[in-house]
């Protein structure tokens, strides 16, 4: 449904967006993730035609935005980062005007404005003119602005910000619910979003892709060590010492616990993509068995996403290619 | 064609709803009766004073004719009063889309970027009309009390309709250069008023002076004014009003590589 490549765009010297490529599928909902200035937005522009990019192309509904704009933009439904809003125009006016100039055609325009008025609940302001609202209800008329047309592709620059909690969890149900239905790209800098709305993920830093896949497969794929969590009953200096002549283990530490029983946290190298550490666990546990040590516990701990998106923006070298 | 039409007709829609929910419109509007109705008072005075013959001190009675004598000169007048009204009225067209972002709407959406300056101009002319449409009943007045020839004032209407659209063609050139609405208006309100005052360039531009003149926005208007329909100044502001919406276009379109 979006297929962009090699997009680059350069405002005088600056690089804003050095050599994009990613596609969306149909009714998959993909997000944006990276720090403030990573080139979500100007990506975003470059998607939705309001810029052009340096080079590149980007294909959205089958249409080049840049040599069918009219085409493409008919597809598409688009929510900036601050909602378009006309202060002095009421909140119907508005969908109207928006209806009008997405070209909805007069005699669907009435019921169009109507459904996205109820899809984002925003019917109990429909008189108001927009100008008076609270922030919740300007990026909720924002987004009916967006899906007025029924759009096939939704794009959403930080659907979610400025808005207070309970508006946050209704703003990211209404998110999911529009997968499916509509192909969807979101931004957003707040991690557990993306893994509450978002199939799948392309990690932006520094104007480039540094990383793409689903959560499950980025986690997988940033497991460069693992942890390993081990309790057990016996003199603190011989187990350590035990567990560090290991071959595969990196480093191992008591961190909790007293007198002979103690939790130790080993970092292990992962030995296969999937599976890391698991012949190591094998090993450990047979050895201070062995030992005649008691195991009590050995557990694996969690990589997150956050860990993968903390690692892949903070390092110097970009492209990890998936 | 038709959504063509449908497009500008959905701008220009929109702006005239938002010039009259906002207080521009009224501003404007009031504005402009108080000041051409000052002037129009002031004119008629003169003119009565004159066809009386000075007031009855035995000086010689002049053959007066409304139209050449007054109307000619309110419409000259008027045309002063659109220097700064005008840039009031179109300043804020793009310029406030601009800072508000909601320009960011209109560049994506299914439009050309030719339907939105026509939409704005069309916009701002409705709100010009509304401004000429006050005049009428002070017109009106001397068709009750004299009886003027109404061919050379609707030529005269014409003439400031034409200077009217090329003015505001040109006040949405300078709105698309800044997300400031006032520097818009300043830098609209001077160009206007270059292009009055090199009406009296004859003075200083020597042989270039024809040329000069030529491009003085109000010497135009004084054969409308007359009620002469000249087709040179009528290609001057059909000109005028081409190269302001040309401009318009040109300068949206270098907004999206600005960024």
């Amino acid at each position: 449904m979006i297929e962009v490549s090699g997009i680059t765009k350069e405002f005088g010297r600056f690089t804003a967006v050095n050599g994009l490529s990613f596609s969306v599928a149909k009714g998959e909902v993909l997000g944006f993730l990276g720090p403030n200035g990573a080139g979500k937005t100007t990506t975003m522009r470059i998607l939705t035609g309001f810029i052009p990019a340096t080079r590149g192309t980007a294909v959205v509904a089958g249409h080049d935005i840049l040599s069918e704009p009219l085409e493409a933009k008919r597809k598409i439904g688009y929510l900036p980062e601050n909602p378009p809003l006309y202060p002095e125009m009421t909140v119907f006016d508005y969908l109207d005007f928006v209806a009008r100039i997405k070209g909805v055609p007069r005699e669907r325009r009435r019921a169009r404005v109507d459904e996205s008025l109820e899809r984002c609940s925003i019917g109990d302001v429909r008189d108001k003119l927009t100008g008076k609202l609270s922030k919740g209800y300007r990026q909720r008329v924002g987004l009916a602005q967006a899906l007025v047309h029924e759009p096939e592709v939704l794009i959403l620059d930080e659907p979610t910000a400025g808005l207070d909690p309970k508006q946050i969890n209704e703003t990211r149900a209404l998110v999911r619910s529009l997968g499916g239905d509509h192909t969807v790209v979101l931004s957003t800098h707040i991690l557990p979003e993306v893994v509450m709305t978002c199939d799948r993920v392309v990690i932006l830093n520094k104007g480039s892709v540094v990383a793409q896949g689903t959560t499950e497969s980025l986690i997988d794929q940033f497991r460069k060590e693992e942890h390993l969590h081990v309790t057990v009953e016996g003199p603190e200096r011989d187990v350590l010492s035990t567990l560090r002549s290991q071959d595969g283990v990196l480093a191992a530490d008591a961190v909790r616990g007293e007198g002979e029983v103690l939790t130790y946290r080993l970092s292990i190298a992962p030995d296969a993509p999937g599976e890391p550490g698991k012949n190591v666990r094998r090993e450990i546990a047979a050895r201070l068995v062995r030992a005649g040590y008691g195991l009590l516990d050995l557990h694996q701990e969690g990589t997150t996403l956050e860990e993968v998106y903390l690692r892949v923006v903070s390092s110097e070298e970009p492209g990890v290619a998936p | 064609m038709m959504e063509n039409a449908a497009n500008v007709w959905a701008l220009a829609r929109r702006e005239v709803q938002s010039y009259f929910a906002s207080p521009v419109a009224y501003v404007v509007l009031a504005l402009f009766i108080f000041l051409f109705g000052y002037f129009f008072a002031d004119y008629l005075f003169v003119f009565l004073e004159r066809s009386m013959g000075r007031g009855g001190f035995g000086g010689p009675t002049e053959t007066l004719n409304l139209n050449q004598d007054l109307i000619r000169y309110v419409f000259l007048t008027t045309s002063v009063l659109l220097l700064f009204l005008v840039p009031m009225v179109t300043m804020r067209a793009f310029a406030e889309e601009i800072r508000s972002g909601t320009i960011e709407l209109l560049l994506t959406s299914p439009l050309t970027d030719f339907q939105i300056v026509l939409g704005k101009f069309l916009g701002a002319i409705f709100l010009y009309a509304a401004m000429l449409a006050l005049t009428l009943p002070h017109m009106a007045i001397l068709f009750f009390f004299g009886d003027p020839e109404w061919e050379p004032l609707l030529v005269g209407y014409l003439g400031m309709f034409l200077l009217g659209c090329a003015f505001i063609s040109f006040g949405l050139v300078f709105s698309s250069l800044t997300r400031n609405q006032i520097v818009a208006g300043f830098l609209t309100f001077g160009t206007f008023l270059f292009l009055w005052l090199i009406e009296y360039a004859e003075s200083w531009a020597g042989a270039a002076s024809g040329l000069v003149t030529y491009l003085s926005v109000t010497k135009h208007l004084d054969e409308f004014a007359k009620g002469v329909i000249d087709s040179r100044d009528v290609i001057y502001y059909l000109t005028f009003i081409g190269l302001g919406l040309f401009l318009s276009k040109q300068s949206l379109e270098s907004l999206r590589w600005r960024g």
